[in-house]
């Protein structure tokens, strides 16, 4: 059997899928041989498959992990299990109690830094978020629309207290909320 | 001639992962991000190729997640869970792609002969490029831009086969078409990718020397 170089770009995936007839492979590696064209067009389909089927070819985003974690979370915390219930009840406890102990110390609102803005209301006050001296919101770690490199990480509560407000990006969910 | 290239374990493969699935399914919808994990990149992958923006395709991600918690009482034990969440995924990339209309890059014109079958147009000797090669952004960025400028048909179908490793079959299943049209399409975005990358990838990956800018020409 003699194959053409058309004959030979048409069955070119199948080659290299190995999902080929055994005469039409044995005709093809014959016109290999002799055809540089041909060659060059499957070695370099090769490496296409190759190099894009490597893991390493896809790079998340700085901080992805983090914010489809957070996201999964805010969204599950009204589908428990019992265990996640338990361990919720005792978070608002000590929230709360937090929460009182604040209001005794300063009765007004935080001023918020920006006039654009709004507080975070929505955001679970143990959440830890970043927050930079300069900025006037906090994020989730990793956020690509913090600015400055120098962020402390605290919880939402305290953010919220010291004038933060939530970014619109990475906190959008809660603002929904 | 030839070796056919491996796919990578994929994590569908991982033990645990049905478990996991039952566990979630009985209450314990706290190890669901345990579950999904491992298919963070792949996801990502798929909505990044139909979308071709980050934060787009961040945002579909974490929505078809969800989506995939919500109905994980619907995924059947005999499919495998890493095609499920990239169907899903896939489904919500395309559902906000069609809203936004957000189709910027022209794809290029793929070219055929009389007979409707694809034609190389460029016969530049490449060499095998190390996947260690990857390792470097600008690669990883011509690669990238490349499959960008291929039509949303051929980008799909070559994540779906080349990139996640599905079976010819998956893949036609996934995008609702025949095996048989599945292979062409395929070929085409083979052919496409490999003319789009040929004349830049000349060898010069394969040496030590940091890449020069300005050496691919297109």
């Amino acid at each position: 059997m003699v194959v053409s170089c058309e004959e030979v770009w048409r069955e070119i995936s199948n080659y290299l899928d190995g999902e080929i007839d055994p005469d039409l492979r044995f005709a093809i590696d014959e016109h290999l041989r002799g055809c540089n064209h041909c060659t060059a067009v499957l070695m370099g389909t090769g490496n296409v498959i190759q190099l894009y089927g490597d893991e390493r070819m896809t790079e998340l985003p700085p901080g992805f992990s983090e914010r489809l974690h957070q996201r999964l979370s805010a969204n599950m915390s009204g589908r428990r299990s019992f265990l996640g219930w338990i361990v919720t009840a005792a978070a608002a406890v000590v929230a709360v109690g937090a929460f009182e102990a604040g209001r005794f110390s300063s009765s007004n609102q935080p001023e918020v830094r920006s006039e654009h803005t709004r507080t975070g209301t929505g955001v679970p006050p143990g959440m830890m978020v970043v927050v930079s001296a300069e900025g006037k919101t906090f994020h989730v770690p990793g956020c690509r629309f913090i600015h400055d490199k120098a962020v402390r990480t605290v919880t939402a509560r305290v953010a919220i207290k010291e004038g933060y407000t939530p970014c619109v990006r990475c906190m959008k969910e809660f603002l929904r909320a | 001639m030839l070796k056919k290239p491996t796919p990578p374990k994929t994590p569908a493969d991982q033990p645990g992962e049905r478990e996991l699935i039952y566990r979630i399914k009985n209450g314990e919808h706290d190890l669901f991000y345990e579950l999904i994990q491992p298919h963070e990149r792949k996801i990502f992958a798929a909505a990044f190729t139909i979308l071709r923006n980050e934060t787009d395709a961040e945002d579909a991600v974490q929505e078809a997640a969800l989506k995939a918690f919500k109905h994980i009482a619907d995924f059947r034990a005999e499919s495998q869970f890493g095609t499920w969440l990239i169907q899903i995924t896939i489904n919500e990339a395309r559902m906000r792609r069609r809203k936004e209309h957000a189709d910027i890059v022209q794809p290029i014109a793929d070219r055929r002969d009389e007979e409707g079958n694809y034609v190389p147009r460029d016969f530049a000797d490449w060499r095998e490029i190390p996947s260690a090669a990857l390792e470097r952004k600008e690669l990883r960025q011509m690669l990238t831009e490349a499959l960008a400028s291929l039509g949303e048909k051929y980008r799909e179908i070559f994540m779906l086969r080349d990139m996640q490793h599905l079976s010819i079959e998956e893949t036609a299943n996934t995008l609702g078409i025949s095996a048989a049209s599945a292979k062409v399409r395929l070929l085409r975005a083979r052919l496409m990718l490999r003319d789009l990358l040929a004349p830049g990838l000349d060898g010069s990956w394969t040496r030590e020397q940091s890449y020069a800018k300005g050496k691919v020409s297109w």
